[in-house]
């Protein structure tokens, strides 16, 4: 199963300034998997102790997969998963 | 440095007093140029989902909507802002640790004084806050074409100081 995976600008080091690859897997952690199999250190930055790390969002197609099951979150043939790092800040 | 237009300061400072006292946010999207730097140009006021005076965050779906938008309008996030409502206009250690934008400024305005705003612009790389200038430009008279040139004289008073 082919999927897109868009990556954001502050990653594209670790996919040569690709702005987007494809993956294969059932579930965003194996699309996450698959793709740090060929681009190391995507992962690390996108989960910590097996969640998705608070400073990116990950959707697939439109829906964030933060309310889908997070990385169990199922990934069909053809769906895009998208990257982003979230915007957001505070006073302290 | 950051070159904005005054127009575009006014848009983010009102937002920012129009949500006070909770911290407002958002974008300013702009083109990148032959010259690889990228001007603000599109004011974009977000919804700080987090409604907070301590915090603020753009809604994830939002996010994802505008950066479909300026994907497919050749666009980057030039300018991101937000307010501080009690504190100075400078990256809190949250700010700092949630920028990832290396290309983006950062600015803040602080709106704890009634009166008077800072208005203030950073760059944020890998944990590190350069605070950079701030150049306010007046909004370009738009370029008259041969058959356009019947302006109207602008007759406002201007007797404002430029600060
Ligand atoms: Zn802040």
């Amino acid at each position: 199963m082919a999927v897109t995976v868009s990556i954001p600008t502050i990653l594209r080091t670790h996919t040569g300034g690709e702005k987007s690859v494809e993956a294969t897997g059932k579930t965003v952690a194996e699309i996450i998997d698959d793709v740090e199999s060929r681009h190391g250190g995507l992962k690390a930055r996108l989960v910590k102790e097996d969640k998705l790390h608070r400073f990116v969002n990950v959707y697939v197609n439109d829906e964030d997969v933060r309310f889908a099951g997070g990385l169990d979150a199922e990934v069909s043939d053809g769906d895009t998963v998208t990257i982003l790092p979230a915007v957001a800040g505070g006073m302290r | 440095m950051l070159q904005i237009r005054r127009d575009l300061v006014d848009a983010i400072v009102a937002h920012a007093r129009k949500d006070h006292p909770d911290e407002a946010c958002g974008v300013i999207a702009g083109p990148v140029g032959s010259d690889g730097t990228a001007r603000p140009e599109r004011f974009i006021p977000m919804l700080n989902a987090a409604r907070s005076p301590t915090f603020y965050e753009f809604d994830s779906l939002d996010l994802l909507k505008l950066y479909r938008e300026m994907d497919a309008n050749d666009e980057v996030p030039v300018v991101i802002y937000h307010s501080h409502t009690a504190t100075e206009a400078y990256p809190s250690r949250t700010d700092i640790s949630y920028a990832s934008e290396p290309d983006a400024h950062y600015v803040l305005v602080s709106t704890r004084d009634p009166e008077t705003h800072e208005f203030r612009s950073y760059r944020i790389v890998d944990g590190v806050v350069t605070e950079e200038d701030v150049e306010i430009v007046e909004a370009a008279s738009p370029v008259a074409g041969p058959t356009e040139s019947y302006m109207f004289a602008n007759t406002g008073s201007d007797d404002k100081p430029d600060t």
